[in-house]
């Protein structure tokens, strides 16, 4: 695992709450705000280890409840079993494809609403709740299928840019040195 | 397949949520604060930003319009300061009618503008966060209003931000009076997710005439809000539980949608 990436996917999570929390437009149209986080857990899922995703759920959730009426710490556990399911199956997911990514970032997005809110419930809070809420969960999860392969991209590129590449081995090889005398 | 180091970690997450999710009332409101001061930089930086570019239209507007909204803004004023010492000479007569009857003065309220600087993320919650607090001398339970009418109560304050549950949140619950004849009494609560701008008004009386179009404000039961601030006007009335009660839609005054600025009511002399 890269620290210097890791550190990037704590630092977008931020951004992406604070986003959540000052956009307005798309809850305004929609009547739903998208949430960015599952489409994120599914990039650190996908490419991290699970230090970086349980970090995430961390800090994402936590981050998260701060701003909200949610009771804090609600959204770590939804957050960080859909990080650890994606983490499992990694292997058997082609997760190059950006369809594929799309598809597990709208999956990812309308689980993790769901599972807070059966945390909630079971904790015996009343959020607002009725029809309307599966067309929010519709949105967010569009919104999350979206973002998904745009934090591929974005990673890709920070990764591409900021973090060493593998070294490659070269062609030389000492014992094939052709030793040359003076004549 | 679940391994070792996956058992673990999932364990160390639940404690930390069960830890968390079981801490005190006070302290999970102060750790909230310290999180939530993560995003004091970033809302600088957005209060920045858009400071500059409320700045950057002021300089493109002519001058020609700035004349004219300088102009009515004086009448306003002029009508405003003549509204204003009728209102003190109505306020007098009302005092010492109030003092020969021997009814007990209302406790009059001050007001205090706040900027909305950031709304809950969650979908299931309708609250915003303003930007005074217990510096400003904010606590829990204030009425919260524009001009047009009701917004909500304060339900959280730190030392620089506070939070306000907004109308139709299934926590805030606001004692309601129909202005009509039999002025029927009710009680605002949440109506739908997607419906921003409608609350219902429940446990209306079996007699009620409540009718759409009717006015709803504020009774001043319940001791959180004064009586008479306007919460919106009726659209439809329908009987509940098997016709022993009524319930009516009642469409907010306030679009909750284009919140910026809010006053808070603050009692004169706490």
């Amino acid at each position: 695992m890269n620290s210097l990436t890791t550190l990037l996917i704590l630092l977008m999570a931020i951004l992406v709450v604070f986003w959540e929390a000052v956009f307005n437009p798309i809850r305004s149209w929609l009547g739903a705000q998208v949430e960015l986080l599952p489409a994120l857990m599914v990039y650190t899922a996908l490419r991290h280890s699970l230090t970086a995703v349980a970090l995430l759920a961390v800090v994402g959730g936590l981050c998260f409840d701060s701003l909200s009426a949610n009771p804090l710490g609600i959204s770590v556990l939804p957050l960080f079993l859909v990080g650890l399911l994606l983490l499992l199956k990694r292997d058997l997911i082609l997760h190059q494809q950006p369809f594929a990514q799309m598809v597990l970032g709208f999956a990812a997005s309308a689980v993790a609403p769901v599972l807070t809110l059966l945390i909630l419930l079971t904790g015996g809070t009343t959020p607002l709740l009725g029809w309307g809420s599966l067309w929010q969960l519709l949105v967010v999860a569009a919104g999350g299928a979206l973002a998904a392969p745009v934090f591929f991209e974005l990673f890709g590129w920070f990764d591409r840019t900021l973090v060493y590449g593998p070294a490659h081995q070269t062609t030389f090889r000492p014992d094939r040195e052709i030793r040359r005398g003076r004549l | 397949m679940l391994r070792r180091p996956h058992y673990i970690t999932l364990g160390l997450v639940v404690l930390l949520t069960l830890l968390v999710l079981n801490l005190p009332d006070q302290t999970t409101a102060r750790l909230k604060l310290g999180i939530g001061s993560i995003f004091l930089p970033l809302f600088g930086l957005a209060n920045t930003a858009q400071q500059s570019a409320e700045q950057a239209a002021a300089r493109l507007l002519p001058r020609s319009v700035l004349i004219e909204q300088n102009r009515r803004l004086t009448r306003e004023n002029e009508q405003l300061r003549l509204q204003a010492i009728q209102a003190a000479e109505i306020d007098r007569e009302n005092a010492r009618l109030r003092q020969g009857v021997g009814w007990q003065r209302q406790q009059p309220w001050k007001l205090k503008l706040a900027n909305v600087v950031l709304r809950d993320p969650a979908n299931w919650w309708r609250t915003v966060h303003i930007d005074l607090g217990t510096r400003d001398g904010l606590t829990n339970d204030l009425p919260v209003l524009t001009p047009e009418g009701l917004v909500g109560r304060v339900s959280s304050v730190s030392l620089t931000r506070a939070q306000v549950v907004l109308l139709g949140d299934p926590n805030c619950k606001v004692a309601a009076r129909v202005v009509n004849s039999t002025r029927d009494l009710g009680v605002i609560e949440s109506s739908g997710p997607l419906d921003i701008d409608l609350v219902e008004m429940s446990y209306l009386p079996r007699h009620a005439t409540a009718k759409p179009g009717d006015a709803v404000v504020t009774s001043g039961e319940g001791g959180i809000f004064p009586k008479g601030i306007p919460i919106g006007t009726i659209v439809d009335v329908q009987s509940v539980e098997y016709g022993l009660a009524k319930a009516a839609r009642v469409k907010l005054a306030v679009n909750l949608n284009a919140l910026e600025q809010v006053w808070v009511m603050f009692p004169s002399n706490p």
